[in-house]
């Protein structure tokens, strides 16, 4: 068990590795009931404060977006599904609650349900343990009954992989858990979920994005919807727009790393030469990839793919090179 | 059988009858770790201060530190473990580090036998 975010979470059931591959053969379960859940009844509203097109967002529909301050910085990365008459958002742990103290601060009333539970079944064999769901399309949310427990199932998650976020009440988790388990599920901790989500490219609030983190700088652009980007009337979209135009100092970028040493976060990166260029914010050893890779902000023009880099792990410089990410195939229902 | 002694760092000493000790890691230190992908070792020839920082280990997810257990000059280091760090998770009783040749070679009298370092391990957690 680790501290994370107020909780303790089992860092590791079988062993990190076992469970990742397990999730990439198979299906592994994860309780993310850390997770912060809310809801939000004015979509409009809620929009201000958000990069992505929330009003377009269609009942039955789930979107990545990020909400800013007013800087441009990265208050929080959220999910948001479309219930019908009302919005339902994921959390991160550590941000729930500065989250909503933001959206009240700007008229956005938001219900936490922070009680909630939230497990993650992922894998290729998500759909066949949770057939009751296998009709959602991918980023879609719908409620369901599992083993008589009502819930709320998106076809989302963290590891790259097909699979679902369930959500249900906290009298029924370890009921639910104890049936996916028992449907072939293996149960995963924080560290297979740190590992997963690394090789498919996805940031981790509080190492790679922060309240300073332009999106731009994080490759994030991309959550900004189209009708977003003509009207630029999103809170924090002024310094967005500002950075797109004149580039970004410095971006998020994968990182391959010659031999079997991991570089890990706050490791200083250097250009072939020496020079000091940026700084790891999350590494580890790739359990699919049987090597290490991670991911950091690099001073543009060494921000390419192939760029040839240098990392520093007790003070000997690494070969590494960027690579372009995801660094192993997403592969989401379609 | 060589006599073998333990360390509060949770490393093992086998004291041989040619007055070499051999260092490892103890299966509660492997099992604490999880899942070892990698390990760096101190290179012979190198004098090594006790309670100094030799050698590492790397998990998935973290970077450790092994101490050196005692004061001496390291002799000889492991490549196997190198080659197959997932060795010391499957015998870490086996999977020898390196070995030292002891700068005090009655050093190990300050180390703990298998049953303090039990009762040592009943104290923890």
């Amino acid at each position: 068990m680790v501290p994370f975010a107020g909780y303790d979470i089992p860092l590791q059931y079988a062993g990190i590795i076992a469970e990742h591959l397990a999730c990439r053969a198979g299906a592994a379960l994860f309780d993310v009931s850390h997770m912060g859940q809310a809801e939000v009844s004015h979509p409009a509203a809620f929009e201000t404060l958000v990069t992505g097109d929330i009003t377009g967002l269609k009942p039955g529909r789930q979107r990545y977006t990020l909400l800013l301050n007013e800087a441009g910085g990265i208050i929080d990365d959220l999910m948001v599904a479309n219930l019908g008459d009302r919005l339902h958002l994921v959390l991160n742990a550590g941000r729930k609650q500065t989250d909503l103290d933001h959206l009240a601060a700007h008229g956005v009333d938001a219900t936490p349900r922070f009680h909630r539970a939230l497990l993650a079944l992922q894998g290729p064999q998500a759909r066949e343990i949770l057939p009751e769901a296998a009709s959602l399309a991918f980023m879609a949310a719908g409620h369901f009954e599992i083993e008589a427990i009502p819930c709320l199932v998106t076809r989302s998650g963290y590891t790259g992989e097909d699979g679902f976020e369930i959500g249900c009440e906290p009298d029924h988790a370890e009921a639910l858990a104890t049936a996916l388990l028992a449907r072939g599920a293996i149960p995963a901790g924080l560290g297979a979920r740190d590992s997963l989500r690394l090789e498919a490219g996805l940031c981790l609030y509080g190492n790679d994005i922060d309240e300073t983190t332009n999106p731009v700088a994080a490759n994030l652009t991309w959550t900004i919807a189209k009708r977003r980007k003509m009207a630029w009337d999103f809170f924090g979209a002024a310094a967005v727009r500002a950075m797109l135009d004149q580039g970004a100092p410095e971006r998020l970028v994968g990182i391959r790393l010659e031999g079997r040493a991991p570089a890990r976060a706050g490791a200083v990166i250097q250009s072939p030469a020496g020079e000091t260029i940026g700084r790891v914010t999350s590494g580890l050893f790739s359990p699919s990839l049987n090597a290490p890779i991670a991911l950091g902000y690099v001073r543009a023009g060494h921000a390419e793919d192939h760029v040839p880099l240098a990392l520093i792990v007790r003070d000997r410089a690494i070969p590494g090179t960027v690579t372009p990410l995801p660094f192993l195939p997403h592969r989401y229902a379609r | 059988m060589p006599a073998i002694f333990y360390s509060k760092d949770h490393e093992w000493v086998a004291i041989g009858d040619d007055g070499l000790a051999t260092i490892g890691i103890t299966d509660h230190a492997q099992h604490a770790l999880g899942d070892i992908v990698f390990v760096e070792l101190p290179e012979p020839g190198r004098s090594v201060a006790k309670g100094e920082a030799c050698a590492v280990v790397e998990s998935v997810k973290a970077a450790s530190d092994v101490y050196a257990p005692l004061t001496g000059t390291v002799t000889e280091h492991n490549p196997a473990i190198i080659e197959d760090p997932a060795s010391i998770n499957q015998d870490a009783a086996a999977a020898w580090f390196f070995k030292m040749r002891l700068a005090d070679a009655t050093a190990f009298t300050e180390l703990m036998d298998k049953a303090a370092y039990d009762e040592f391990l009943g104290t923890l957690s």
